[in-house]
């Protein structure tokens, strides 16, 4: 009996892993084919994305600052995804909260480790506050949050950019700038996030901040209380409303955490530089795809923190990596393309192991009767 | 505030915000049809928005091609109908997250589309305007609705056309029912499933059109950016316009009408700020479903995957 069951669990690994690998497979063929057919080569693009995210020169250094807001806002996506909502807006979350953190970081302006401290909460307030606006619609007027989060990305860039063009909002001073850049003041050094050097790479702390918040709620989500609600929440509202999770409540703190989440991306982008987040000031257009690149890493950790980990270096990697393809000659965009194909990959094996169980179970039933 | 005034009624007789707004409401209106649709089968299909701008590439590279309006029309149709393909297949035949194949292949045709763009530069050029007699001589309205580019006409097609196939036969009849309840339809023989397939089919159908329509009607060369999140607001409009396709319509008029103000108020030279002007639409879009979104009720199913046996 117990052997047959191992046995049987072995297969169903042995299933999974043929699917996975060639689900991937197919994607990076798919890839391939799209980067020959477009007259590349597409060994210099991989060894062009290899070059930019590890080989080079302070480059894996990079990919890991990269790689720290992207888990963030995976990490908060996967709060939301646990209580079944889906929030799609964490691009214009991070920019919100970025904003936040740039206006009470020169508003209050305290001694320098105070002040990071500062910037990073005001940061989640405003990534919360934004979600905030879709969890009252949500709640209140019955708005469904896919739309509301959506529509929120963009009204938020347009407010943060009316923001940067208002010198009593976010402006820099015109001496901080140049004359029609549409810029925030850069931070004082002593107000950015510490970035110790290690084997000639600059790692960002935001890393630490990022991968400890990962495995934070990694357990508060399977091992708490609340977690539990949440998770009730997410597989059968209707269950949950019937043992007092409300959920007004806990479904507008899911959202709202969830939008702190990638409101604190932004404030680690903000206050912890590197070569890709501008150069500690807020600027038009500060998000850059961390945003959709964060939720993209949480689905297909298929809302797991610690998977989302390795996950979101992955995606980073990609993303580092592409700023070097350009050189082989091949539109740079092409990871955007890598990225959609495995994504959508990533989707199939479980969705076919779970129609497979199914049916399965469902010849067992037969067998039975 | 008198300027403000003057302002409003300058917007408001000016012929030029009218034709805007047809064009804007146009290509809502061919997207959100086809969304209803989707809707009323039970699917909030998000890649509506990656069907769109599919189906304005695939029409770019048809005409730079062939030349023909009409081919690219055709390719249109395709491109938008090989994304529906995809989020059809995912969503209601391997049971994968409507919403989580929706956001992905939205990103990924925006990666494509903007990839294969510097690749490929499509050529293009607007089609022919054709003015119909007496009729686009009504003053204000007439231009607009009667003296478009000839893509607009299709729509005069496509819309009672879709009126007909959700209300008056027996597949959409049975489509609705799926919709509303799929165990019952299921138990009465309906494929509930294979129904839903085809609604998003007919989504990718209407979108490739409106991709189209917005490439060779309205715009006349393609960016990646062309459609910016205005499929979006196609989904608001039927969620606005309570899952029938005349509130549909009121939808995309409503919101077309926010998009054409903030151009007409630019246009006409007032001065205000353009940042706050751009998210008007979308603020509207928000408090026009904050008002109304609570008092209709949505098809049953909606957005619930229908796998038998489990409910």
């Amino acid at each position: 009996m117990t052997e047959g069951a191992s046995s049987q669990r072995g297969a169903r690994l042995g299933e999974w892993l043929f699917l996975y690998g060639l689900s991937i497979l197919a994607a990076l063929v798919l890839s391939a084919l799209l980067v020959e057919s477009t007259g590349g080569a597409w060994r210099s693009v991989v060894s062009a994305l290899i070059d930019g995210s590890l080989r080079k020169p302070a480059r894996w250094g990079e990919t890991l600052g990269t790689a720290a807001p992207i888990l963030l806002v995976a990490v908060g996506t996967i709060v939301s995804g646990r209580a079944g909502l889906i929030n799609i807006g964490q691009e214009g979350q991070l920019l919100v909260g970025a904003a936040f953190a740039t206006y009470f970081g020169f508003l209050i302006g305290g001694p320098g480790p105070f002040n990071v401290v500062v910037i990073l909460f005001f940061g989640v307030v405003g990534g919360a506050l934004w979600a905030g606006v879709a969890a009252l619609l949500k709640f209140w007027r019955n708005v469904p949050e896919v739309l509301s989060t959506l529509l929120l990305v963009t009204v938020g860039g347009q407010l943060v950019a009316y923001g940067l063009s208002q010198s009593w909002l976010l402006l820099a001073p015109l001496a901080d700038r140049g004359n029609r850049n549409q810029v925030s003041s850069q931070l004082a050094d002593d107000n950015r996030l510490p970035r110790p050097e290690i084997f000639g790479n600059e790692i960002s702390f935001a890393v630490i901040l990022a991968v400890v918040a990962a495995v934070l709620v990694s357990i508060l989500l399977s091992r708490t209380v609340w977690g539990f609600r949440l998770r009730m929440l997410g597989r059968n509202p209707r269950a949950a409303q019937r043992s007092g999770v409300a959920q007004t409540r806990y479904g507008a703190t899911a959202l709202m955490l969830s939008g702190g989440f990638a409101g604190l991306a932004g404030a680690a982008m903000l206050a912890g530089g590197g070569f890709a987040f501008g150069n500690y000031q807020l600027v038009p257009g500060f998000a850059t795809n961390i945003g959709w690149t964060g939720l993209l890493v949480a689905l297909v950790a298929r809302e797991k923190a610690l998977v989302a980990i390795p996950v979101a270096f992955i995606f980073a990697g990609l993303r580092t990596g592409s700023s070097f393809v350009g050189a082989t000659g091949v539109e740079g965009r092409i990871t955007d393309v890598i990225q959609g194909f495995l994504v959508l990959a990533l989707l199939v094996p479980p969705a076919v192991m779970f129609l497979r169980d199914r049916r399965r179970s469902r010849a067992a039933a037969t067998d039975r009767a | 505030m008198s300027g403000f005034f003057e302002a409003v009624i300058d917007i408001f007789t000016s012929e030029s915000t009218y034709i805007n707004g047809a064009l804007f409401a146009g290509f809502l209106a061919f997207a959100a049809s086809g969304e209803l649709v989707a809707e009323r089968a039970g699917t909030i299909n998000i890649s509506v928005e990656g069907m769109l701008l599919g189906g304005a590439f695939t029409s770019a590279v048809g005409y730079h091609l062939t030349g023909s309006t009409i081919a690219a029309m055709a390719a249109g149709v395709l491109g938008g109908v090989i994304v529906a393909g995809v989020q059809a297949e995912m969503s209601h035949r391997l049971s994968a997250d409507q919403f989580v194949v929706g956001l992905t292949l939205n990103i990924l045709v925006f990666g494509l589309a903007g990839f294969l763009d510097n690749e490929l530069e499509p050529d293009t050029e607007l089609a022919s305007r054709w003015e119909v007699p007496v009729l686009s001589d009504i003053p204000l309205l007439g231009q607009a609705l009667f003296g478009q580019r000839w893509p607009f006409y299709l729509l005069y097609l496509l819309v009672p056309f879709t009126w007909w196939v959700l209300y008056r036969t027996r597949w959409g009849l049975e489509l609705r029912s799926v919709g509303e309840n799929p165990q019952s339809a299921d138990v009465s023989g309906i494929d509930v499933n294979r129904r839903r397939r085809q609604s998003i089919y007919y989504a990718g159908l209407t979108s490739g059109l409106g991709g189209w329509f917005l490439i060779f009607g309205q715009i006349g060369l393609f960016e990646d950016s062309v459609v910016g999140g205005r499929g979006f607001i196609a989904i608001a409009a039927v969620i606005f316009g309570g899952w029938t396709l005349r509130g549909t319509i009121a939808g995309c008029v409503i919101f077309a009408g926010a998009l054409s103000f903030r151009l007409s108020v630019q246009g006409l030279g007032y001065e205000v700020n353009s940042e706050l002007l751009q998210s008007l639409p979308f603020i509207v879009t928000l408090a026009g479903m904050a008002v109304f979104a609570h008092r209709v009720r949505p098809p049953a199913a909606l957005a619930q995957p229908f796998v038998r046996g489990l409910k």
